[in-house]
């Protein structure tokens, strides 16, 4: 279970089948995957590896989200 | 690599260098039949990687295959420093006359590899250089130009030795020093080397090292002596704490989270890198910490990878708490570590702000790091506290 | 002033594209450094950081001035990325490489003996000196960077790269500063040891002492006694000697490939006698460097 990093995808991403695989690509530790033919998803096992480097919420502006857990409450 | 005798010899013999007949034997039963193969007194050696093996009653003379097989079975079961023999070798008694030393290991101050010669073998060689230097010779050679026999000539005629004894002993140290460069060797030594009473030279004990980052590239001369590429073997074998450590390092590739020794205390250590987790070890020891291990964290490790020492250094029943400190990071970063040992602590079903003593990692995103200890409630300290007064608070805090 | 490195410094990366390089190559351009580009065989024409890349070397020093060369290419590759700067005329070489085997390593630095080129390294972060240039990835990030290198007269030698940015931090903490900080490698053969660097230091109007990071294994320190013996330098030095603890672990290698007791003169015990002897101060404790220079300095 992730503990730190949670990331929260717009459903509005789902419909952009391009943008789905650059959050895939891009994502240094893996955390987005394909599901199905245009669907991405978050790889729990990967979330707590992210480096914050903002690379996919540079790639869909206000439609991805990065949430420290830690920061929370 | 740190080579057993057999397996030195078995390089030595392979370069054609000349040896006493032997056998390598697990079993007092093989050390029977190796005897007998040899037809005439034998001496019987412990093969363990520890020095002073004649002292500890390592290695002992046998008449016949009846008194090998006995003492055989006498020195399998000794401990030597701690250490079981893997076998024995059973190899031809030989009549001495005069020993020698040869050795080739590499000078950091010359940055060049050295022959150390001395017609003065079988006894500690650092006594003879402080004793007998004129008996000691040292050699440099280029270590990119083919290797020429006469240096090993050079090496051999500047203790004295001349005649047929010096062109004998130019071969093998030759040949030991064409091992030595050409097999990546951190250190080639045949002590003693013997010349027999009937004017025969030949080597009698063996001891090889292999530079560890070039295994890779002799894994035919590893394979041939069943072993693998990817061992290490130092002057004692792992632990299987420390292989644990080592198989979870190996597995995933990002950074480093291992180098792991088993010691006996109660405080576990997580602490980087290099220098220091030197540092670090003995900064604890001096507070009158007992370290439970060492391991170095270095280049950045994965969440995943920091959090599966924790958990393995945590279910050693020994461990009482952990400290996990490194010297001011660069690429290492803090946030990642706090990361890994937190989640390592609460999958292993233990408060993370009762089991770390302390938490001492500046530097590289520090300031994330810090919101996750404070989150959890671990005891930490920025770059003001030195690494000396972080691993006193370590031992401090072991008793809270 | 500084040693081997200054403002005007213009260097190239070997490996620019590797993983570790570009991060090197953004905190290099971040702290203001002259980083021209980097070479990576088959790649010539991509930019890194806006920098270009080209196949050889010699493609940079054709054309323009390079004062020296970071190698950060994986060890199967790294005696070859070195031999090619020699022969391109680098005057200094800074390798970053671990695990370089040994044998490769004296090969590259009796060439450039030879040759006369300068190697730092195999197994360091490089060289810094605060407020002017970096030459390789000490101390990390540029904001990091600076806060653990104030400017300042104390000069850094160290066997580990972490304890280089450690002890600047400490001696910056303490109000003293850097003039130039060098991580000279933890290999058991490297390109410039602490005897070898000591005469640019000395030379150095800008260089007041030198704090040194040391460990077990090896005769380095042997060496820098002698020179300080020898050479009548007033430099005052701080060492501080860590790995006590393998006096009593002959044959186990900790921390870097050099840092192994074989015999009695690479124990911290012979060292640190050895060290004291010659008239350099030994810190029984990392964080009491910057105290003890103050002390030497009459400060």
């Amino acid at each position: 279970m992730a503990m730190f990093i949670r990331v929260d995808i717009d459903p509005s991403v789902q419909e952009d089948m391009q943008l789905c695989q650059r959050l895939v690509e891009v994502c240094p530790v893996d955390i987005f995957e394909t599901v199905g033919e245009s669907n991405v998803a978050t790889v729990e096992e990967n979330l707590d590896e992210c480096t914050l480097c903002d690379l996919c919420v540079n790639e869909a502006p206000g439609r991805v989200h990065v949430v420290k857990l830690y920061r929370e409450g | 690599m740190r080579f057993y005798e057999y397996e030195s010899k078995q390089i030595l013999r392979d370069a054609g260098m000349p040896l006493p007949k032997s056998h390598f034997c697990t079993t007092d039963a093989e050390a029977e039949q190796a005897a007998a193969d040899i037809r005439g007194p034998v001496v019987i050696k412990s093969q363990v990687l520890s020095g002073g093996r004649m002292k500890a009653g390592g290695v002992k003379f046998a008449d016949t295959p009846q008194e090998a097989r006995g003492l055989a079975e006498e020195i399998l079961r000794l401990r030597i420093n701690d250490l079981l023999p893997v076998g024995v070798l059973v190899e031809e008694k030989q009549d001495i006359a005069q020993e020698y030393y040869a050795a080739v290991t590499w000078d950091g101050r010359a940055k060049k590899p050295v022959i150390i010669f001395s017609d003065m073998g079988g006894i500690d060689i650092e006594e003879v250089a402080e004793s007998h230097p004129e008996h000691l010779s040292r050699t440099h050679f280029s270590a990119l130009r083919p290797f020429s026999d006469y240096i090993a000539k050079q090496a051999v005629a500047d203790v004295g030795v001349t005649g047929n004894d010096l062109n004998a002993l130019t071969r093998i140290v030759a040949g030991l020093a064409r091992i030595f460069i050409e097999r990546d060797m951190t250190l080639a030594e045949i002590n003693p080397i013997g010349k027999l009473a009937d004017g025969r030279i030949i080597a009698l004990d063996c001891h090889m090292d292999m530079e560890q980052e070039a295994q890779r590239a002799h894994a035919d001369l590893l394979n041939a002596l069943g072993l693998s590429a990817d061992d290490k073997r130092q002057a004692r074998p792992p632990t299987q704490f420390e292989l644990d450590a080592e198989h979870l390092d190996g597995s995933d590739p990002r950074g480093v989270a291992g180098n792991l020794t088993e010691f006996d205390g109660d405080l576990g250590l997580i602490i980087g890198a290099g220098g220091g987790s030197l540092t670090l070890f003995d900064a604890v020891r001096a507070a009158g910490g007992r370290p439970a291990n060492y391991c170095e964290i270095g280049g950045n490790p994965s969440v995943n990878k920091t959090r599966n020492l924790t958990k393995l250094i945590l279910s050693r029943p020994n461990v009482k708490k952990i400290a996990v400190m490194m010297n001011v990071v660069s690429n290492t970063r803090v946030d990642i570590v706090a990361r890994g040992v937190v989640k390592g602590c609460i999958e292993a079903g233990f408060d993370p702000a009762e089991k770390i003593t302390i938490f001492r990692i500046p530097g590289s995103w520090e300031e994330e790091g810090f919101a996750i200890l404070e989150k959890y409630g671990i005891p930490y300290v920025d770059r003001s506290v030195s690494m000396d007064e972080a691993a006193r608070l370590a031992v401090q805090n072991m008793d809270k | 002033m500084s040693i081997l490195v200054n403002a005007d410094t213009t260097f190239i990366i070997q490996g620019i594209t590797g993983r570790e390089a570009v991060t090197m190559a953004r905190e290099c351009l971040d702290y203001g450094a002259r980083l021209l580009g980097g070479v990576t065989p088959g790649r010539k024409g991509r930019e890194v950081h806006g920098l270009p890349v080209m196949d050889t070397v010699r493609q940079f020093t054709d054309t323009q001035r390079v004062d020296a060369s970071v190698v950060s290419v994986p060890p199967a590759f790294a005696a070859d990325a070195v031999f090619e700067a020699i022969d391109a005329g680098i005057p200094l070489i800074v390798v970053v490489t671990e695990r370089i085997p040994r044998k490769q390593v004296a090969q590259f630095v009796e060439y450039a003996q030879q040759q006369g080129t300068r190697i730092i390294g195999p197994n360091c972060l490089g060289i810094i000196s605060p407020g002017k240039t970096r030459v390789g990835g000490v101390g990390g990030a540029a904001n990091s960077t600076e806060r653990a290198f104030k400017p300042g007269r104390i000069g850094v030698m160290s066997r580990s790269g972490g304890m280089t940015v450690e002890i600047a931090n400490s001696l910056s903490e303490a109000g003293l500063g850097v003039s130039t900080a060098v991580s000279i490698g933890g290999d058991a053969v490297i390109g410039s040891t602490y005897a070898e660097l000591m005469p640019l230091f000395d030379a150095d109007p800008d260089t007041d002492a030198i704090a040194i990071y040391s460990e077990p294994g090896g005769r380095a320190e042997y060496e820098l006694a002698e020179y300080m013996q020898r050479s009548g330098s007033t430099k005052p030095i701080v060492a501080f000697m860590a790995g006590k603890f393998m006096d009593e672990m002959p044959g186990m290698r900790f921390g870097h490939a050099g840092t192994i007791v074989e015999g009695k003169a690479d124990t911290a015990t012979e060292k640190i006698a050895n060290l004291a002897a010659a008239g350099i101060t030994v810190a029984d404790k990392v964080g009491d460097i910057p105290s003890l220079i103050k002390q030497r300095l009459g400060a």
